[in-house]
């Protein structure tokens, strides 16, 4: 139950003859270029991950301190609306979805550059 | 009986009924136990993400934020921000993995990236201690909506809901739990938006008056609680136990499993942050109307039941009515839709680690393992909050969240993205985050007496729970480093490559 096989189509290889590993091989076998393959891919998801976090952080984060730090922030107003209103009732859900809109195509860019490059080293 | 009744129980027993009927129609697609638990993983985004937002909209959210900003006001805002920065985050560090991890649920992650009994069954019991302490609030919740609008005692809240719950997880499972809570977050927006439109139309018909300009405006609009260096630390403390809890909420994670694929779980999450978002633009709205509107409410302490009263208070006749029915429908939506997605998550846990052992020489199969964890998982908090109402509703769901925050988020951050995690840093981690965070709250809802600085420290512990609980999964798994499981790399390699890429990910 809990592995559903996961299926590929894909023609018969005509290169498994050949002496080159394959990126894929590399990975398989955990040797060296392999690990160097996987660092590289963790490396920049977490390094995304982490920049998003940061963009967040220097944003949302820091809302609390700027409104302890500078009380008189919370009495602004922005047309009718008080500031503290306007940021955390309103504009914060934008801010929140435009972050997970950069992150998902990010991400699925950074796995299309991986795929490429072990594919690349198929080819080889 | 009075004729003030009439909209809720019209309004309860249509949302039943509808609830029954899409169960009952979603259950021509559930067959296997597969089908029951993570519905066979099929889901498509835009449904899975609706789904997700049904269920996660809890009473809570529904009824707790508009009350909560009507009596403290701004500082208040945080928690549904919280509530939805919780997705972000669990989008850019979980989601995908999580999904690529192939486990069914926490403990089965526990154990597939550890290799180890004693972890799993460590998260199973979290799980279980979780999902009761966020089932406890909703069954209080429909207590209190059900004694509002139809004048019923208060264990009538909790055996209605527990009943339809278990009917429909019991019946279909996953699979037809998805269409339920997908229904279930449309009718909750509507039912807060149609509403909120009208009064909002009254309030300008009367000259907008200004919310800000009621009594005691000082502090309404500071969005720090009481202010001071105590009023930070709790803003941070909430910030803390609301980001980083979201990912360990049972209901929450098991919901990842049933995406096709990682790829397809990130995109759901972003659908997610998007439905969140529309939706908590709403509450604040009633918020700020009832300080203008229904002032005496605070001061009689039934904030929480502001938004099934404002309708009334701002509107007469038959419209006044309607819209009463309206969200009271749509209150009753949020108990069904958040104690079902709990119902599921700790029946699942249950059946794999209680129900599904064998028992004097016999073993339930997996349906019938699964029913009887569902019946487990419901009827206890049902009773709880029979036998003592008067828990705070709140209280209880920010100590489900801080719990989750310094538990789960260790360790699926750490599980997730650092190879050194070994067995033995994992369980001294769960226990650190689970004693210190659990205590701290279980001894603030006891005692509530505790002022000053003990006191706040103990009332919000997840800007010291989690990082405690972190520190230790790293300073005990590098003392422990000959414990690395061995298929560690490997499993990294299944979390974190796509799909498209064909590897062994065994």
């Amino acid at each position: 139950m809990n592995d559903n096989p996961r299926v590929r189509v894909t023609g018969p290889s005509r290169r498994r003859a050949s002496t080159h590993r394959s990126g894929r091989v590399e990975i398989d076998a955990g040797t060296e270029l392999g690990r160097v393959f996987m660092r590289s891919l963790l490396r920049e998801q977490l390094g995304l991950a982490l920049g998003i976090l940061f963009l967040l952080g220097v944003t949302v984060g820091v809302l609390p301190l700027a409104f302890y730090l500078v009380p008189e922030l919370a009495e602004m107003l922005v047309g009718p609306v008080p500031l503290a209103w306007l940021l955390l009732g309103g504009l914060v859900y934008p801010w929140l979805l435009l972050l997970g809109w950069l992150y998902v195509r990010r991400s699925e860019a950074n796995e299309r550059d991986f795929a490429a490059l072990v594919e690349e080293v198929d080819r080889s | 009986m009075n004729t003030d009744v009439v909209p809720g129980v019209v309004a309860v027993i249509a949302v039943t009924i509808a609830t029954l009927a899409i169960s009952t129609w979603g259950l021509q697609f559930s067959r296997t136990t597969s089908d029951f638990f993570v519905a066979s993983r099929t889901v498509r985004p835009a449904l899975n993400a609706s789904a997700i937002g049904g269920e996660y909209l809890s009473a809570a959210s529904f009824l707790g934020i508009a009350g909560l900003v009507l009596t403290f006001g701004a500082d208040m805002l945080w928690y549904p921000v919280g509530w939805t920065a919780g997705y972000l985050v669990l989008l850019v560090l979980v989601a995908a993995p999580l999904r690529r991890s192939g486990a069914y649920t926490l403990p089965d992650f526990a154990e597939a990236r550890l290799g180890s009994r004693g972890v799993r069954s460590l998260c199973s019991l979290l799980v279980v201690v979780i999902g009761w302490l966020y089932l406890l609030p909703q069954f209080q919740g429909a207590g209190l909506t059900l004694q509002a609008a139809i004048n019923a005692p208060p264990w009538v809240g909790p055996l209605v809901v527990s009943v339809v719950v278990l009917v429909n997880v019991g019946s279909g499972g996953m699979r037809s739990i998805t269409f339920v809570q997908a229904f279930q977050y449309w009718l909750k927006l509507t039912a807060l938006l149609l509403p909120a439109c009208v009064l909002l139309a009254i309030w300008a018909g009367d000259g907008a008056p200004d919310p800000t300009s009621r009594g005691g405006a000082d502090l309404w609009s500071y969005p720090l609680g009481e202010g001071g260096a105590q009023g930070l630390y709790v803003t941070y403390s909430l910030i803390v136990a609301t980001f980083l809890g979201t990912m360990g909420l049972p209901h929450v994670v098991v919901r990842f499993y049933t995406n096709p694929d990682g790829r397809a779980a990130r995109r759901t999450t972003l659908v997610v942050l998007a439905l969140l978002g529309v939706f908590y633009l709403l509450p604040p709205i009633y918020g700020a109307l009832g300080r203008i509107y229904a002032a005496d409410l605070a001061a009689a302490g039934g904030s929480d039941v502001l938004i099934l009263e404002l309708p009334r208070l701002m509107v007469g006749g038959l419209l006044g009515e309607l819209l009463t029915g309206l969200v009271t429908a749509g209150a009753f939506a949020a108990f069904l839709s958040t104690s079902s997605g709990l119902a599921i998550a700790v029946a699942g846990v249950l059946s794999q680690d209680v129900t599904g052992r064998r028992v004097a020489g016999r073993r339930l199969s997996g349906v019938g393992a699964f029913r009887a964890g569902a019946a487990i998982a419901v009827v206890v908090p049902a009773l709880v909050s029979v036998s003592s109402p008067d828990v705070g509703v709140a209280q209880t769901v920010g100590l489900a969240f801080a719990v989750a925050a310094s538990t789960f988020c260790p360790l699926l951050l750490l599980g997730i993205w650092w190879r050194g995690l070994t067995p033995a840093g994992a369980i001294a981690g769960l226990a650190v985050g689970g004693l210190g965070s659990g205590m701290a709250v279980g001894w603030t809802l006891v005692t509530s007496g505790t002022t000053g600085w003990v006191g706040i420290l103990l009332a919000q512990p997840a800007a010291w729970s989690v990082p405690s609980a972190l520190a230790t999964m790293v300073v005990v798994s590098r003392l422990t480093r000959g414990s690395v499981p061995p298929h560690a790399s490997r499993f990294m390699v299944r979390l974190h490559t796509p799909e498209a890429v064909d590897l062994q990910r065994g």
